[in-house]
């Protein structure tokens, strides 16, 4: 192990490691360390990934000739469909995440992510929810309608069987724990970096996981929508996507793609994030065009919301849309472009070294420019009315996505080896990897663009001779072994590094990022002392920085407080504002994951008083998670000796938790925005849209309940505007008064919602309002009990003149549910009462 | 150099848009060798690009290029060339021009040409009112074969379509079930089957002969064998097809 700590003060460095260390034995299940989790992430992600390249084989088998029947239609169709989605889900999006919680924080000059028992959330959530889908194939009962998951053939009549909803409760599972990296991603890299790194001197990785976290945050939630809706329409029976009673299957179309389309950029930026990084240390200078850089993530992140039709050219939609989507889909060539371009220069103007991890970032430029220029031709509407749906296209997606992400995660691999395990990989044995990988991934598939240009239409599982594509076929699943054989050398190559790897020294690479200014292994604390950073490039500008560090001759560099601490940093400036205190090891998020789980093996097996004791155990779980923390003994107690200027977090009216608060309720708010896009697409498009004759929800009782709802929010107000101003009076009194306003608003909702005479089963006009009153149920309910809980905090004393900071956290939620309701009655209610029937 | 002859020798079949029967597919096969020729290069280019942007040695070339740019007062010496690094600004002047020449001018250029060919080939294959009258038929999908109606003619068939040559057939697509896409490659673009919704597909064969047609949207078990014929007569022969057809039933 490479170090930079000396005798003297070694005895800092054990002290250090006793606060931030793991628990012993099984107790490293309850870690939840930036570099343990992220860790986890992406080795669970790459035996994913094994997994599924497996199931390419065993398709890529039967179809290596015509008319075989190794493997039928039932077993083929479970094949195709598990394939993408284990690609997808579970193996591109956890192993990327895996890689950005690694290292972001040691790139910021930080010492973890901001919600530690959040990431081991959702490693668990991940974990358990791709077992379940998993065990489906097993069972023989996987889904089998493709990865994408179309209606009507998803639904009940079509799709009797539980394989869809394997894959609706699972893949909702996994997302949790897409969407909580996302929001904690967002707020350390806002809130977290080291004093005085500005967000122009963030190392351009981080911008790219900024860019990829916003993008989780809002491309996901139409998914859940989307998955949530149709698993209620197969469970319990509600129209949302067939066509009689006023559903569409095209809405599931949309918010499918919605995610999809946005899905891949967020698989791409991490890995041009580190072909970004890469290059500049391979060159020996400056990346060329930092700003251009930042702002084609900006821009790659915006267009990539408004491209989704692409995916839907031949559904018949009008041809003034299909013009707009394909010329979007087009102008996302021109970040993509301005990426290239600062690279080549880069590479340009500087001393480019040759090794393994470039010899990778070549192949990405090579598989993923060609699979750039297939899509920006998918992009033209009459070629793509030819081309969607046959091979062409699956060739197209496996070269961008395998030369875009697959190519500069295993250059990233290589090159951040040493600093995971402390020695060098191999050359020579890496570059018959490379090209085994290279050269069979592109017998492969480039071939199949032939393919789909001869007719062959995706996920067929056998065809005939003679039709001109047997040879192609054949020669693909040469290719596909070959690649196999080439991803097989890369496993050797990195399991006999652990044993025959030459030991590395410090900065192996001569980096500039300060995640090398860490020791290798990294310490479970990553720096011993947090330096002023005020340079893109901190270990060029001073070699000595990792030895200072080590030397705890920078800030916090003390830990007799017995507190895990980190800055809390503006977001622009990067000033230190306050001292982050961050969770221990904790054995709550294993729990709360494994009532999730019991949750969701509950609703598939359609057991439903099971799941409703796993939903309230889970929220128990959660609610005591939320109760460790600020002032409680378990987390940060008031002790004699506080920190005065900076403070710790929760002693102030902003930290984390706020910024987390709002991040999370932006990612809410785009499920309710999608909803509210499902409910003006039905009502405007669905072929059969009806509406009863009377409307079912009681106008006036509504109306009431949210008078009671607003008027809850009144005391609420007033005791957080009370501390603020540094005081604590009637604060008891005031939060149990907006509990207890919010419990008649939440009581009066619930009459309305059962005495209303909806017919979800029959109308989609019902289903839709149905589950917006449902939402509003669980968010007003929501509001309740946290706010009770504040009350009790403050009776206890964990809350109050000093310790404003959780009601401050949980003021966004009351206005978010506040404006959902209002939102809601206006777009649910008023809005088609004048418009009248449409 | 190998790949190219075997494609040329490998184009023709019965599926295969790039042997295509009809002026829809015959206008989207000559995009398709337009984009596949202009791809190529620019895959070549780039690739050559990087090979020998990473392969140069630099600093004897920037030195010259580098301080010859530069006023007097400004031109780099030796021993800071020799840190092998160069400050932002140099950088940025030298290199706007391929950040907005690659980065902003090729792809907007490209975009443009593409468009300006692809837009008029889209706007032709569409349905669109004209003076003729076209014949319609109505096709529904269903799990796993494909129901072909006749309207004026109380004609029913299964899995096969009869057309005359040489004009245009408007197929009205819709769905009994999930959905499903129609698809003849070597005559034209599909378009999916919705149920609940009819879209139509215009269609057209140069020739008498016959076509082949799948579905090209996963609808289930058997959607591999859901396949069907279209088969384009002469103009006398369709008429005489027609009223053979009728009275069969």
């Amino acid at each position: 192990m490479t170090d930079h700590i000396n005798p003297r003060n070694e005895e800092l460095h054990q002290r250090f490691e006793a606060v931030w260390g793991k628990l012993p034995g099984w107790g490293t299940l309850a870690a939840v360390n930036h570099t343990t989790i992220g860790v986890r992430f992406m080795v669970t992600g790459m035996a994913f990934f094994l997994f599924g390249g497996l199931l390419a084989m065993l398709m890529r088998t039967q179809l290596a000739l015509p008319g075989q029947d190794i493997i039928g239609p039932e077993v083929y169709n479970q094949l195709f469909t598990m394939h993408g989605t284990v690609m997808m889900f579970l193996f591109a999006i956890p192993v990327l995440e895996g890689l950005a919680m690694y290292l972001v924080p040691k790139m910021l000059g930080s010492r973890d992510l901001v919600f530690p028992r959040i990431s081991s959330l959702g490693y668990y959530c991940y974990l358990f929810g791709g077992l379940i889908i998993v065990f489906s194939l097993a069972l023989g009962i996987a889904p089998s309608s493709g990865w994408f998951m179309y209606t009507p053939l998803t639904d009940a009549t079509y799709s009797p069987g539980r394989g869809p909803d394997f894959w609706l409760l699972g893949i909702t599972f996994v997302e949790i724990s897409a969407i909580s990296a996302g929001v904690e991603l967002v707020v350390s890299i806002l809130r977290s970096r080291a004093s005085g790194m500005s967000l122009g001197k963030m190392p351009i990785f981080c911008w790219y996981i900024l860019g990829m976290s916003l993008m989780i945050i809002f491309g996901f939630p139409p998914l859940v929508l989307a998955s949530i809706l149709l698993e209620l329409e197969r469970a319990a029976g509600m129209v949302f996507f067939s066509v009689a009673g006023g559903g569409d299957p095209l809405l599931w179309q949309h918010l499918f793609w919605m995610f999809g389309h946005p899905e891949v950029y967020i698989l791409f930026l991490p890995a041009a994030g580190i072909v970004s990084t890469l290059i500049p240390v391979f060159a020996g200078r400056p990346l060329v065009g930092y700003r251009w850089i930042v702002l084609s993530i900006i821009l790659m992140g915006f267009i990539s919301f408004g491209l989704w039709v692409h995916h839907m050219f031949t559904v018949g939609i009008p041809q003034l849309a299909q013009a707009f989507f394909s010329v979007a889909s087009m102008l996302v060539a021109v970040p993509t472009a301005i990426q290239l371009f600062a690279w080549l220069a880069t590479l340009w103007t500087g001393r480019v070294v040759y090794n393994l991890p470039m010899l990778w970032i070549f192949g990405f430029l090579v598989v993923f420019v060609c699979g750039g220029l297939t899509g920006v031709m998918l992009a033209l509407v009459p070629f793509n009315w030819q081309v969607h749906d046959t091979h062409f296209v699956v060739a197209h997606m496996h070269y961008v996505l395998v030369g875009g992400m697959l190519f500069p995660l295993i250059a990233g691999f290589y090159y951040w080896l040493p600093h995971f395990s402390g020695r060098m990989p191999s050359e020579r044995f890496g570059r018959w990897g490379f090209w085994l990988t290279f050269g069979g991934f592109n017998l492969t598939f480039l071939l199949m663009h032939l393919t789909g240009l001869l007719g062959m239409p995706r996920r067929i599982y056998t065809y005939e001779a003679g039709l001109g594509w047997d040879w192609l076929n054949l020669l693909s699943s040469v290719g596909g072994f070959v690649m196999a054989m080439g991803v097989a050398m890369l496993i050797v190559d990195f399991a006999l590094h652990f044993r025959f790897g030459r030991r590395a020294g410090e900065n192996p690479w001569h980096a500039d990022t300060l995640e090398w200014a860490t020791t290798m292994p990294a310490s479970s604390y990553n720096f011993v002392s947090l330096p002023d950073i005020r340079s893109r490039h901190p270990l060029w500008d001073d070699p000595q920085l990792p030895h200072s560090i080590a030397a705890g001759e920078h800030g916090l560099a003390d830990i007799d407080h017995i507190r895990r601490e980190t800055w809390g940093t503006d977001a622009v400036t990067g000033e230190v504002r306050e001292i982050l205190h961050l969770p221990s090891n904790s054995w709550l998020p294993l729990q709360a994951a494994l009532l999730i789980a019991l949750l969701c093996i509950s609703l598939l097996l359609r057991i439903y008083p099971l799941a409703l004791f796993a939903t309230i155990a889970a929220l128990l779980i959660l609610l005591r998670w939320s109760w460790h923390n600020g002032a409680h003994p378990r987390a940060a107690p008031v002790t004699g000796n506080e920190p005065a200027a900076p403070s710790l977090h929760s002693r102030t009216c902003d930290g984390p938790g706020l910024w987390g608060m709002v991040v999370t309720l932006m990612a809410n708010g785009t499920l309710y925005a999608s909803l509210l896009f499902g409910w003006f697409y039905l009502w405007t498009a669905a072929p059969q849209w009806s509406v009863p004759e009377e409307g079912p929800i009681a106008l006036w009782p509504l109306l009431a309940s949210g008078l009671l709802l607003s008027t809850a929010a009144l005391p609420y107000r007033s005791a957080l505007a009370e501390l603020r101003m540094g005081g604590d009076r009637r604060l008891q009194s005031r939060l149990w008064t907006a509990a207890g306003l919010g419990l008649g608003h939440v009581a009066l909702l619930l009459w309305v919602l059962l005495g209303a005479s909806l017919a979800p089963q029959t109308l989609a006009h019902d289903a839709v309002l149905c589950v917006m009153l449902i939402y509003l149920l669980l968010h007003s309910g929501l509001a309740v009990i946290l706010t009770a809980l504040q009350a009790l905090r403050v009776r206890c004393g964990y809350v109050g003149r000093k310790l404003p900071y959780e009601p401050v956290v949980l003021w966004p939620f009351w206005l978010y549910t506040l404006g959902v309701f209002w939102l809601g009655f206006v777009a649910f209610i008023l809005l088609p009462m004048a418009w009248g029937d449409a | 150099m190998v790949i190219i002859p075997l494609l040329m020798a490998g184009c023709a079949g019965p599926f295969s848009t790039l042997d295509p029967a009809g002026p829809s597919a015959s206008a989207v096969a000559g995009l398709w060798w337009g984009m596949f020729a202009a791809a190529t290069a620019v895959l070549l280019a780039v690739v050559g690009l990087w090979l020998y942007a990473a392969g140069r040695t630099q600093r004897e070339l920037n030195r010259k290029e580098l301080n010859s740019e530069l006023p007097n007062s400004e031109r780099l010496d030796g021993e800071r060339l020799s840190r092998e690094k160069f400050s932002d600004e140099q950088a940025v002047r030298i290199h706007r021009r391929w950040i907005i020449g690659g980065g902003l001018i090729l792809p907007v250029t490209a975009i443009v040409l593409l468009l300006t060919f692809g837009i008029p080939v889209g706007h032709n294959m569409l349905p669109l009112p004209v003076k003729e009258e076209v014949l319609r038929i109505d096709v529904t999908g269903h799990q796993w074969w494909w129901q072909v109606n006749y309207p004026d003619g109380g004609v029913e068939l299964r899995d096969e379509l009869h057309i005359p040559a040489g004009v245009a057939v408007d197929l009205y697509l819709t769905s009994a079930d999930v959905v499903h896409s129609f698809w003849v490659p070597r005559l034209g673009g599909k378009l999916d089957m919705l149920p609940g919704r009819t879209n139509i597909l215009r269609l057209r064969a140069d020739e008498p002969g016959t076509y082949r047609g799948q579905c090209a949207e996963f609808c289930g078990l058997h959607h591999a064998h859901m396949q069907f014929t279209v088969t384009a007569h002469s103009a006398a022969d369709f008429a005489a097809w027609l009223a053979e057809a009728r009275t069969d039933d």
